[in-house]
């Protein structure tokens, strides 16, 4: 079988290739850590046992649903605590329950946030272009 | 290996069982499931109401007084924008002949010009700003408070429109930067969703009076359940003479005013 031209496609073909896949090429070995979201406030420190809400596969799976059924019962039918399957009672509230302890909105959120692209800087996800998040020291 | 048909059916009919059970083993390996409540101390009513007693507030408080208006908007992080045009208000003050359109007359008693009269959201028993509202943002909540879900506000203004009262403010600029000293315990909002008067929906869910209410020295603002006859808003609305705003167009406004 003989290619007309054949050195110059082959040729073409291989810079072409090259081209395409620089980004793969440049980027190897570069991957971002995965996120270690941090749990080192006061307030978790303290505790005895380290429990969210819900344990934490389900915590980080679910958290963006959850926070959404909570603003609903809250916002909507006008109910406030939560029962979570151990027993425990929460106060549904981003500022007031889920910071309270997570308190290091910088380096638990948007550690996460950020790695899945998400512009943080931005506000986004859109949580705290409203709510407050708490002080946090430098 | 030969097995009978009856064998064979024995087997199949044990498998079917298990598969059958399967749901009532998930079941118990979940656990229990998380709920929800209202919370223990929360404040019971079928439609809150203020009684504004401006007699009051001009007799015994302060000229010049401010306390519901600074109290409302340092709790909920309301911004101090001076522009009329861009301004957010929760509660506000206003004349005589704006609050009550149409009830002055040429010889209107002359202490009413200039008073200061306060004025919010009439959390409407028909309320309009509910009925336009393309996305239910704005909603009328089984204890009669009007809410917003600012999650859900797309800032169309519509409501704005609806409302006859002006209770209702859209955020034209970041509202963050106009805040001096934030609540940490309550959120704010952000530029192009429409904001009011709520109530104070976040204190009587945990059994406290609205920030207005409490922080008024002289007690001209009084809140209660206006379906139960011993509430503090029936009982001034036994024994005086009240008026409310815009009867007139069927809005059902909840906020009484003792002049």
């Amino acid at each position: 079988m003989k290619i007309y031209n054949g050195k110059y496609i082959l040729a073409g073909l291989g810079i072409f290739i090259v081209l395409v896949t620089v980004p793969i090429w440049y980027n190897m070995g570069k991957a971002a850590p995965a996120p270690k979201p941090s749990i080192d406030t006061p307030v978790i420190n303290q505790m005895k046992e380290k429990q969210c809400v819900l344990p934490k596969d389900e915590m980080i799976t679910g958290h963006m649903q959850l926070l959404n059924d909570w603003r609903t019962e809250v916002v909507r039918n006008n109910k406030r605590l939560y029962v979570a399957p151990d027993g425990k009672q929460y106060l549904m509230s981003l500022q007031n329950e889920c910071m309270k302890c997570h308190s290091n909105k910088s380096q638990f959120c948007d550690v996460c946030h950020n790695y899945a692209g998400l512009p943080t800087e931005q506000g986004i996800p859109y949580c705290w272009t409203c709510h407050v998040a708490p002080k946090e020291a430098k | 290996m030969e097995k009978s048909k009856r064998e064979f059916l024995k087997v199949s009919g044990l498998f079917a069982l298990g598969l059958g059970a399967l749901p009532l083993a998930k079941g118990i390996a979940a656990g229990s499931k998380p709920q929800v409540m209202p919370h223990p101390e929360a404040l019971k009513g079928k439609q809150w109401a203020m009684v504004v007693d401006m007699k009051k507030c001009w007799e015994k408080g302060k000229e010049g007084c401010k306390d519901c208006l600074d109290a409302c908007h340092k709790v909920h992080n309301v911004p101090t924008i001076e522009d009329p045009e861009e301004e957010i208000k929760w509660i506000w003050t206003e004349h005589y002949e704006n609050t009550f359109p149409g009830l002055g007359n040429p010889y209107t008693n002359e202490k009413l010009k200039g008073k200061p009269f306060i004025v919010l959201c009439n959390h409407c028993s028909n309320p309009p700003c509910v009925r336009v509202c393309p996305t239910q943002a704005t909603f009328k909540r089984a204890d009669g408070v009007t809410m917003m879900d600012y999650h859900r506000c797309i800032g169309c203004r519509f409501c704005m429109a609806g409302c006859p009262y002006g209770a209702r403010s859209f955020n034209f600029r970041e509202p963050r930067e106009y805040i001096k000293d934030l609540n940490y315990k309550y959120p704010g909002r952000e530029r192009g969703v429409v904001e009011k008067c709520s109530f104070c929906d976040e204190r009587l869910a945990v059994g406290q009076l609205p920030a207005c209410v409490e922080a008024c020295k002289v007690g001209a603002l009084v809140f209660g359940d206006q379906t139960d006859p011993k509430s503090p808003v029936r009982k001034l609305l036994d024994t005086n003479f009240t008026i409310r705003r815009k009867t007139e167009l069927g809005t059902e406004p909840n906020v009484y005013y003792i002049i």
